[in-house]
């Protein structure tokens, strides 16, 4: 069999740099699987319910944790109120703070773990203290919240306090295209938007509030007469 | 138009016990209690509203279906709304919040029930600060604790706020999720309402739905059913999204022309554009085209034009978006949602996604169509719960009705990325040289 020739310019051909071939994205050690190598420790013992003699959790993370407990006829039921509890103390679901919650619902970290990487509002990377979430959705595509998504990124990249994320459909299609910012909800917004967002975050101000969904009527016009 | 729901919405205030009560607010649940529990169902069944969620369920039925006798029961009500395009739950909690707990304890009240939760998306913050205050109001007013209002009723009703997971909407992943776990869908039967939440039976409604609950009974259920058409009773609260002029959520009589909403409410698409396609019912509904638009507004004709009613979401495209965009980004959303627990929609979703894509790059033949086609049937009906069937059949639709307009576009995409690829060969300095890979002998 004939081998392929070499390059001209003396490089090795590789399969990969045909023209025009999309590239796959490659995770650790050349594999198509982001974080396969992100293996369990095989020589450790899984870990069981931590022991709340052992394990310090903060007077009111603790406080917070058991008044979800006792809403439910079942304690189980308290683990997303209780992870939000936990990440609103911490800023995400660490390791730590999911063991403590463990500790005081008396479940197993593995339990909380499958629970918390199930949603995606709970965290269990470090990221920053506010969050944006700009809604990516359809209606909101259709009304350029791609581009509102980039500008967002591009604005608040240097700014390891605030976390851009795209988000599937918030529930706000008539103030398309919106972003949630710590939760509150502002729309419709325009490119120029995204520099006044990060700058009333940094500032610790109300965020753009004059597109706050808050304050907007009821668009049906019968609503407001009878 | 007449307003059920919508009543003076904007009324400042409203929120508050106060302003509700001086409205007349609880008046039904007094009238109810008055009422024996059958008598409350009656009123329910003739009234013969449908579920507002996007089964279309008559829920005095699914009351109805609940097991008599003394035993632990529960109520759920739903208001975890994600399916895109819908926000009308949003709109009715944040400015009528007690309108939803009286009919919540009404409903109850019904199917004797004493546990009731009410799920709400982790998204809706402010929606639910709003709930929790307006919840320790009637706490402390008597309308929801022990002995109600002097009655026999006992209800306590806890706010759980969700994490953010589209699945959690579908009624069996919103019970594993109030349980404490993934919000896996379980399979069915049992339905809820023989074994749901903590293995008891369960009755799980719609905001929306348990939001008419007061207006049903003050006004009487007979009374009630006269508005819309036959089998689409009452009011629906429409969410027109999109393309349009005027997005926003509309109160609307069941068997309007679908035109009235999209054009005299919303102000139709922007000017100088056409509608192209539209979702009646949220973006898990089939599309349909710019001729369906006179279709009735209710849920018989919706299901007759090959579509669903669905949560009441309008979601318009105009005609300066390609379909393929509307594709791929509709494909994307199911396969980020999907829960993984079925195999024909966790790979279904996932292999739509790429299959789209590469039509957009330039990969796919016509024959690729043919393929995704029978990916979307192979989804519908082989899994626990219809999230894969949400894609598969506005995909499915899309394909269908729009086959001429994807197929110009692999042609297209074909040739842009094909041209130069000569040129490509030339500069890698390959082309004089090697004409590709042997046959190994």
């Amino acid at each position: 069999m004939s081998a392929i020739p070499a390059r001209r310019d003396g490089s090795e051909h590789s399969d990969w740099d045909l023209p025009r071939r999309p590239a796959v994205p490659r995770f650790a050690h050349g594999s198509r699987v982001p974080g396969w190598d992100d293996a369990v420790d095989l020589t450790k013992d899984p870990a069981v319910v931590p022991d709340l003699a052992t394990t310090p959790v903060p007077e009111g993370l603790r406080e917070r944790v058991e008044a979800a407990m006792s809403r439910y006829p079942d304690r189980r039921s308290a683990a997303i109120p209780a992870l939000h509890a936990a990440q609103e103390e911490y800023g995400w679901c660490s390791p730590e703070a999911i063991d403590q919650v463990a500790a005081v619902m008396r479940v197993t970290p593995a339990y909380l773990t499958s629970v918390a990487t199930f949603y995606d509002m709970l965290v269990t990377e470090p990221k920053g203290r506010n969050d944006v979430f700009v809604c990516t959705n359809i209606s909101c595509s259709l009304r350029g919240a791609d581009a509102i998504f980039e500008a967002m990124s591009a604005a608040a990249a240097d700014e390891e306090d605030i976390t851009v994320r795209s988000f599937e459909c918030l529930g706000a299609c008539d103030i398309a295209p919106m972003a949630s910012v710590n939760g509150e909800y502002v729309g419709p917004l325009e490119r120029g938007d995204v520099a006044r967002i990060v700058a009333d975050l940094l500032a610790g101000r109300e965020v753009l509030e004059e597109k706050q969904l808050r304050r907007r009527p009821c668009a049906d016009p019968g609503a407001a007469e009878q | 138009m007449r307003k059920i729901l919508f009543d003076r919405i904007d009324e400042p205030g409203l929120n508050t016990l106060a302003v509700y009560e001086r409205r007349g607010g609880y008046d039904a649940l007094r009238k109810a209690l008055g009422m024996s529990r059958e008598e409350v169902l009656q009123e329910l069944l003739a009234s013969a509203i449908r579920g507002r969620g996007g089964a279309g369920f008559q829920m005095g039925k699914k009351v109805s279906f609940l097991p008599k006798g003394e035993m632990d029961k529960y109520l759920v009500c739903n208001a975890d709304e994600s399916e895109p395009g819908t926000f009308k739950d949003r709109e009715l909690m944040q400015k009528s919040p007690h309108m939803l707990i009286e009919g919540i304890v009404i409903a109850a009240y019904a199917g004797g029930i004493d546990r009731a939760f009410l799920y709400i998306r982790g998204e809706y913050e402010y929606q639910a600060d709003i709930l929790d205050a307006a919840l320790e109001e009637a706490r402390a007013a008597g309308y929801i604790g022990e002995r109600i209002l002097g009655s026999e009723l006992t209800l306590s009703l806890v706010l759980h706020r969700g994490a953010g997971a589209y699945i959690c909407g579908e009624e069996t992943g919103l019970l594993d999720s109030l349980e404490g776990k993934r919000g896996n869908p379980r399979l069915k039967p049992p339905f809820p309402a023989v074994e749901g939440l903590y293995d008891g039976p369960t009755l799980i409604n719609n905001v929306e739905t348990l939001a008419t609950v007061p207006h049903i009974i003050a006004m009487g259920g007979a009374e009630y059913a006269k508005i819309g058409t036959e089998t689409s009773t009452g009011t629906k609260l429409v969410s027109v999204s999109g393309d349009v002029k005027r997005p926003g959520n509309y109160e609307v009589e069941l068997g309007i022309p679908s035109r009235e909403i999209i054009y005299d409410l919303a102000g139709g698409p922007p000017d100088g554009r056409t509608v192209k396609l539209w979702f009646p019912g949220g973006s898990s509904a089939p599309v349909l085209t710019a001729e369906d638009l006179d279709v009735p507004y209710d849920f018989d004709s919706m299901a007759k034009a090959g579509s669903m009613l669905g949560s009441g979401a309008i979601i318009v495209v105009d005609d300066s978006h390609p379909v393929l965009e509307v594709a791929i980004k509709l494909a994307k959303f199911y396969a980020h949602e999907s829960c993984g627990k079925c195999v024909p929609c966790r790979e279904g979703t996932n292999w739509t996604v790429k299959m789209l894509e590469r039509i957009e790059s330039g990969e796919a033949t016509p024959m690729d169509l043919d393929i995704m086609a029978s990916v979307q049937e192979q989804i519908i009906g082989n899994c626990l719960c219809v999230l894969g069937d949400a894609m598969a059949m506005p995909i499915g639709s899309i394909i269908e009705k729009y086959r001429p307009e994807l197929e110009a576009h692999i042609e297209a995409a074909r040739e842009r990325a094909n041209s130069g690829a000569l040129e490509d060969v030339v500069a890698l300095g390959v082309a004089d040289d090697y004409a590709g890979p042997m046959p190994v002998h």
